[in-house]
């Protein structure tokens, strides 16, 4: 494709602005209804007439009415999330490695399984899990949640990691060891560098997958010991019961955005991957 | 540098099935091997023994006057040129030129790295790009990087694995010359693994043709060419292959498909009793009997075909002869095609005649040939019954004197540049030396 003329220029641009807008706007949205005050939500219009911190103050602030229930389910999404996507990279990088480089029989039946699990709707399995889970004493704990997500996140890793394992180069590893390399160093100086960004960016996958469930999180937790945020968000009352939680809510989703956001904009490099043209012939 | 020594080495794989098996072969220091044979023949498993990537199943290997059987790749101090160059993609031209230098922690100083790596580049024309990523590099300049990783650090030998393989005709044909040239210059023991005989005849000192992981012959391309030990190698080597026909002997003549012919001297007690023989003729030994003269002519034999196919290649031109060949040959004749790679489709003489030549499609033409370059096999296990174990020894020792001389006159001109160079360079000497 040669040099875009201007009027291709326009139509691209064009496109991409309404592609960010139709993505982006409920996002804004969202924003400008966390800054309004419980009076304001009804006036129909979408700026706050009057920008007020108190829906963060409600959820963040020492004396927020939504401070405790809010505080503790972001300690246990991040926690939560943290663990179940840790225990999923470690697992799939080591199945993956396998899958990629070795030769053994059952590798097309683990990404099958992987992806059969990866399909299953979550819905049908959480009425059984509710009642097994509360029968061994894994309802509303931390264990209880970390394992449905690595059902859900271990699927889409071990796919991603696979597909990614299969385009690296190994002969650099022998190259590394003919030059002078012992296997350990040839591992790392040859072999990390270029799969640092797959597993990296399976990790974020994780992450995002973990942090984002609700239906899990809403159906194995039943207090603050596990509840996450996406579920916890459901438990928000009013400052008095004739009042919307729907300002704290925002303000709730806002929070829980931002670390999602800084997350793509730190490691966006690491997620573009394309490091690995220009190894071998191809 | 040193010379490398393999002493019936033997590969087996899991399964029993031998890749190499029994291969013996002296390369002496400074000289360039190379390892040839057609796909599956257990080149590639060889040179990746001597590297140390694969694991010797039995047998020694020695280089210099060390066994190094268990040896880890990196204590054998050999440099490799991968058939995918294998480039490390996250480091810069001169990073990657540099890598076997700054694993050896402690040795090099970051200036002599640079002098080092410089020096390389400097070889390999790769001076403006050794600020680039592999990825932005054509082929070639890539294919370059990867001989430059090579010969940055003072490595016992070179070892190319089909190195060329990936280029384009043009590049490869330069990349070739330019494979040649670096290793006259620096004197390293080189071996290099081919599957391609123009390579093997112009780049090798001595040629090791391999066939199911077995050794065939090694000697130097003249000899091989002229002195072939067996049916596969007097058809690998050549382009186009040499031609076999069945041979009947009847008392005191041959009769090939196309001619009868007088048995040539001494041929009789070679034969044995054999009735049936195959007869080898290269190509390039037929001749247009029109274009000769009556002298030249008288010498040889003329025989009358009917020509098929004809390609004129400005330089010369093939003539493709088809012809039905003896029910008993044809078995042997076919296997040895599919060793060869080929596809076994038809049998024909294939003719190369000058490009003077008038024969075209489909035209009647009278061709000759010397009768005391054929070669006659036996039609059972293809031993070259015309081998003369004595011509090939002497074009070998000539081939190695020619290449002493040529060797020392290379260093003696680096050597020469080296002092020129030292004025200014500093230490770049030492490298030449």
């Amino acid at each position: 494709m040669g040099a875009l003329t201007a009027k291709q220029k326009w139509a691209w641009a064009a496109l991409t602005v309404a592609v960010l807008v139709y993505a982006l706007f409920p996002v804004i949205s969202i924003m400008a209804t966390s800054f309004k005050l419980p009076s304001d939500l009804n006036t129909g219009k979408f700026l706050p007439t009057t920008w007020t911190l108190t829906n963060y103050e409600q959820i963040l602030a020492p004396d927020g009415s939504a401070q405790e229930l809010f505080l503790s389910s972001l300690r246990n999404s991040v926690g939560i999330s943290l663990i179940a996507t840790a225990i999923s990279v470690v697992l799939s990088t080591l199945a993956a490695y396998a899958i990629a480089r070795l030769d053994f029989p059952g590798r097309k039946l683990v990404l099958t399984t992987a992806l059969a699990v990866s399909i299953f709707p979550v819905i049908s399995i959480v009425t059984p899990l509710f009642n097994l889970w509360r029968s061994i004493g894994l309802y509303d704990t931390w264990p209880g949640l970390v394992i449905p997500y690595l059902s859900l996140t271990l699927p889409i890793s071990i796919w991603t990691l696979t597909a990614f394992f299969r385009q690296i180069p190994w002969e650099l590893e022998q190259a590394a060891q003919v030059d002078g390399a012992t296997t350990w160093q040839a591992f790392r100086k040859a072999i990390v560098p270029l799969a640092a960004p797959g597993v990296f960016t399976t990790a974020l996958i994780a992450f995002f997958i973990a942090w984002n469930d609700f239906v899990y999180g809403i159906s194995l937790t039943s207090t603050e010991a596990a509840r996450p945020v996406p579920a916890a968000l459901a438990f928000f009352s009013g400052a008095s019961q004739f009042e919307d939680p729907t300002g704290a809510i925002s303000a709730a989703a806002v929070v829980v955005t931002i670390p999602v956001v800084v997350l793509v904009l730190l490691f966006q490099r690491q997620i573009v991957s394309g490091l690995t043209q220009g190894a071998v012939k191809g | 540098m040193a010379s490398i020594t393999l002493t019936d080495i033997v590969k087996q794989y899991g399964d029993g099935y031998p890749a190499v098996n029994g291969v013996s072969l002296d390369i002496k220091d400074g000289e360039f091997v190379i390892l040839v044979g057609p796909s599956g023949c257990g080149k590639s498993t060889l040179l990746r023994m001597i590297v140390g990537l694969e694991d010797i199943t039995s047998g020694e290997l020695k280089i210099g006057d060390e066994v190094v059987n268990d040896r880890a790749p990196r204590d054998r101090h050999l440099a490799m040129v991968f058939q995918n160059y294998a480039l490390y993609p996250h480091l810069t031209v001169f990073e990657n030129i540099a890598f076997p230098l700054r694993l050896q922690k402690g040795r090099y100083t970051e200036e002599q790295i640079k002098d080092n790596v410089e020096f390389a580049a400097d070889t390999l024309e790769l001076r403006e790009h050794l600020d680039r990523k592999p990825a932005n590099l054509s082929g070639g300049q890539r294919q370059r990087v990867a001989m430059g990783r090579a010969i940055v650090r003072d490595a016992q030998a070179f070892l190319f694995d089909e190195p060329l393989s990936n280029l384009d005709a043009k590049l490869r044909g330069q990349m070739r010359t330019e494979i040649a040239r670096m290793q006259r210059r620096l004197g390293t023991t080189t071996v290099y693994v081919t599957h391609d005989q123009t390579e093997a005849m112009t780049l090798g000192d001595r040629v090791a043709v391999l066939r199911k992981g077995e050794l065939q012959q090694v000697a130097s391309p003249r000899a091989l060419y002229e002195q072939p030990v067996n049916l596969f190698v007097a058809g690998f080597i050549g382009s186009p292959p040499m031609n076999f026909m069945p041979g009947e002997v009847h008392g005191d003549t041959l009769r090939l498909p196309f001619a009868d012919l007088p048995m040539p001297d001494g041929l009789r007690e070679r034969l044995g009793g054999r009735e049936l023989v195959i007869v080898g003729l290269r190509p390039e030994h037929v001749e247009d009997a029109r274009v000769l003269d009556d002298h030249k002519r008288a010498a040889g034999t003329t025989f009358e075909a009917d020509v098929d196919v004809v390609e004129w290649l400005g330089s010369e031109l093939y003539a493709y002869i088809p012809f039905e060949t003896h029910a008993d040959v044809a078995a042997k004749l076919e296997e040895l095609d599919r060793d060869l790679d080929g596809e076994g489709m038809r049998t024909q003489v294939i003719v190369s005649l000058g490009s003077e030549s008038r024969v075209r499609d489909g035209s009647r033409a009278t061709l000759w040939f010397d009768p005391r370059r054929l070669l006659v096999f036996d039609p059972e296990s293809g031993e070259n019954l015309t081998y003369d174990e004595e011509a090939a020894r002497r074009i070998d020792s000539e081939t190695e004197e020619d290449r002493r001389a040529a060797l020392e006159r290379a260093q003696r001109d680096t050597a020469r540049a080296g002092e020129r160079e030292s004025v200014s360079a500093g230490d770049a000497r030492h490298r030449a030396g």
